[in-house]
């Protein structure tokens, strides 16, 4: 009833090839929209900070790590380590470049972790599956190994982490550091991410994508087809080291404010992960929704405890919603190995008959 | 979508062959694998505008033989001439950039993509718009992909397969994925289009619509194709000329009525007594 495409009739393949060919997905991104804009005016400082700019943050790494592994098919466990090569690169960046806007220095620290994704990409074109993903996990220690002892990377500081200066631009608002307001943070980071998502949309659904998608579902088909397998593999790597980078670099200088190599762990890496497989592999959608439940989940168990006024210590409110988080994911991936974004598709084509259970 | 397209405009490449002209010739091909030697010493040539059969019992070294020809396997010895270049240990890539088209013995689609975009992945040689144009689309790159569908549009009604645009392909039935798998070579335009069973499995109506897709594929576009089939009567009926392996050795070349009355391949099917 809410959501039809009937009547809606098409004219040109440019009206069908559109991002939302139908209405109804149209005015729910536009109500999206409104509401994103909208939630800094109505929600507090916490919300912002702690929820919703990392959320951003974290969606765009995921949508990185779903380029390689959702649409190139390419195993990666060392997101949380190219995330860090961003995250240092900028930091260095904005040490050599103070007046550069910061904004664009993040967008450039993407570009070294692109170069370095793509060396470590190089063994894909040889081997597959989970021995690719023990090659990136040399990636991720030989790059945590760089973050602690090369002294260059965080200017020499005594406590051996980096730590965000302060950056104004547009004027003279502080967009990094302590003093930055969480409302120009959170901005910050939606732009930057509703424009690369809509870019990375772009590429995933026009020749690269598809060369992408043609090696992770058939490639020996695919070198038939003229793909070359060096191109595409690298180019993944390349791309998803990219959004790996940018968004490392914004959730040290957007959120964290400072950062020890141990932010960039392996852990971080399998959070990532966990985001891409719980969202739905090759779904641009799911990586929001992964990144919203792995990341949302704990806040929101952490919260519900005192809410029922229950009274237990932190530790055990902490330990609980790890738990139920690790119970949560196994329960989806039986029910629904394709992620939330599968979910969210069935959601749809229901509604689309509905009344009736199937058309 | 109203299909302004009201016939087929897809045609192979001009390479200056006229029809009859060899397009594709082998000489003394070996290929063996250790041990096992999975073609032995064969040649034959395929002309242009032609359906060449390539027919024999299980094991007989036929697909081995398309594999050679589109560059997967390196035969150990032989020279192989496409359009009258010699040419070595070339990659499957290549065999594509030259116009050489295929499907597979088991489908071999994208199976997490829809039908429109596995046949538009056929057209991923002839897209050229770089990278930064992409992530824009607009401008150039939007109308590379417009104009590509537009071919690709073509395609579908071809093959009459409208209504699976958007179905992903690992949803349809066995005889549909064979389709949409000549649909995807059809996309790249080829030269030499190599089939392998595009028949397998089907019942007599499909065989019946395979059988005819392919006809018109050959007189309309004039591409030159070699199938592999074990259906007989089909191989007969719509194949020029048939050349009949056993055991990786040729032993049989011609037309389907010489091919039917060798005696060396009545042995091969029927078996002899000793």
């Amino acid at each position: 009833m809410l959501y039809r495409e009937s009547g809606q009739y098409k004219t040109s393949y440019i009206a069908d090839q559109a991002i939302f060919p139908i209405r109804e997905d149209r005015i729910g991104m536009a109500i999206i929209g409104l509401v994103a804009l909208a939630i800094p005016f109505f929600a507090s400082d916490f919300f912002l900070n702690a929820i919703m700019t990392p959320f951003l943050i974290l969606s765009l790494a995921a949508i990185g790590l779903n380029i390689l592994t959702g649409y190139a098919g390419q195993l990666s466990l060392g997101t949380g380590a190219f995330m860090g090569v961003g995250a240092y690169s900028c930091y260095k960046l904005t040490s050599i470049f103070p007046d550069v806007n910061i904004i664009i220095l993040v967008m450039i620290s993407g570009l070294f972790s692109a170069g370095i994704g793509v060396m470590f990409g190089l063994p894909s074109l040889r081997i597959k599956g989970l021995y690719l993903a023990v090659t990136t996990l040399a990636a991720q220690f030989f790059l945590e190994w760089c973050f602690i002892r090369i002294p260059w990377l965080y200017n020499y500081n005594a406590s051996g982490a980096i730590e965000v200066p302060e950056r104004r631009g547009f004027g003279d608002i502080i967009l990094t550091g302590p003093s930055a307001s969480a409302m120009t943070q959170y901005f910050v980071v939606l732009a930057i991410v509703v424009v690369v998502t809509l870019a990375v949309k772009n590429i995933v659904r026009g020749r690269i994508g598809r060369q992408w998608m043609m090696i992770r579902d058939m490639d020996i088909a695919a070198e038939l087809m003229g793909v070359r397998p060096l191109t595409a593999k690298l180019s993944a790597f390349a791309v998803s080291s990219y959004l790996s980078g940018v968004a490392g670099a914004m959730f040290i200088f957007f959120y964290l404010g400072a950062a020890e190599p141990s932010a960039f762990s392996i852990t971080l890496s399998f959070q990532i992960l966990f985001m891409v497989i719980l969202g739905g592999l090759g779904s641009l959608v799911g990586s929001f929704f992964g990144a919203a439940f792995i990341w949302g989940l704990p806040i929101v168990l952490r919260a519900g405890f005192p809410a029922l006024g229950l009274n237990v210590g932190a530790e055990v409110i902490f330990h609980i919603a790890q738990m139920v988080v690790g119970a949560l994911i196994i329960f989806f991936l039986i029910t629904e190995p394709h992620g939330l974004a599968r979910l969210w598709q069935i959601g749809k084509e229901k509604l689309r008959v509905w009344p009736f259970p199937y058309a | 979508m109203n299909a302004r397209v009201k016939h087929v405009e897809l045609h192979a490449d001009d390479d200056g062959l006229n029809p009859g002209d060899v397009m594709l010739k082998l000489e003394n091909v070996s290929l063996s694998f250790g041990g096992v030697k999975a073609i032995s010493d064969i040649s034959f040539d395929i002309l242009k505008g032609e359906i060449r059969a390539i027919i024999g019992p299980n094991g007989a070294g036929k697909t081995s033989m398309l594999n050679v020809i589109n560059g997967f396997y390196h035969p150990q010895q032989g020279v192989i001439t496409f359009r009258g270049q010699a040419r070595s240990r070339m990659q499957p890539y290549e065999a594509a950039a030259s116009g050489i088209a295929r499907t597979f013995q088991n489908v071999a689609l994208f199976k997490g993509m829809s039908t429109l975009d596995n046949i538009m992945s056929g057209r991923t040689l002839k897209m050229n718009k770089n990278f930064f144009w992409q992530v824009l689309n607009i401008g150039p790159a939007r109308n590379e992909e417009i104009e590509h569908r537009l071919k690709v549009e073509e395609i579908i009604d071809f093959l009459e397969i409208q209504h699976i645009r958007k179905t992903p392909v690992g949803k349809l039935p066995y005889g549909l994925q064979k389709r949409v798998e000549l649909g995807r070579a059809l996309a790249m335009e080829p030269d030499l289009l190599l089939l392998d069973e595009p028949m397998a499995g089907m019942n007599l109506e499909e065989k019946e619509d395979m059988s005819r897709f392919i006809l018109d594929v050959n007189s309309q576009m004039g591409t030159t194709i070699a199938l592999i089939e074990h259906d007989m009567g089909v191989v007969m009926d719509i194949s020029d000329r048939v050349v009949v392996l056993d055991y990786g050795r040729k032993i049989g070349d011609g037309t389907p009525q010489d091919v039917k009355n060798n005696q060396d391949v009545i042995d091969a099917y029927l078996g002899v007594s000793h």
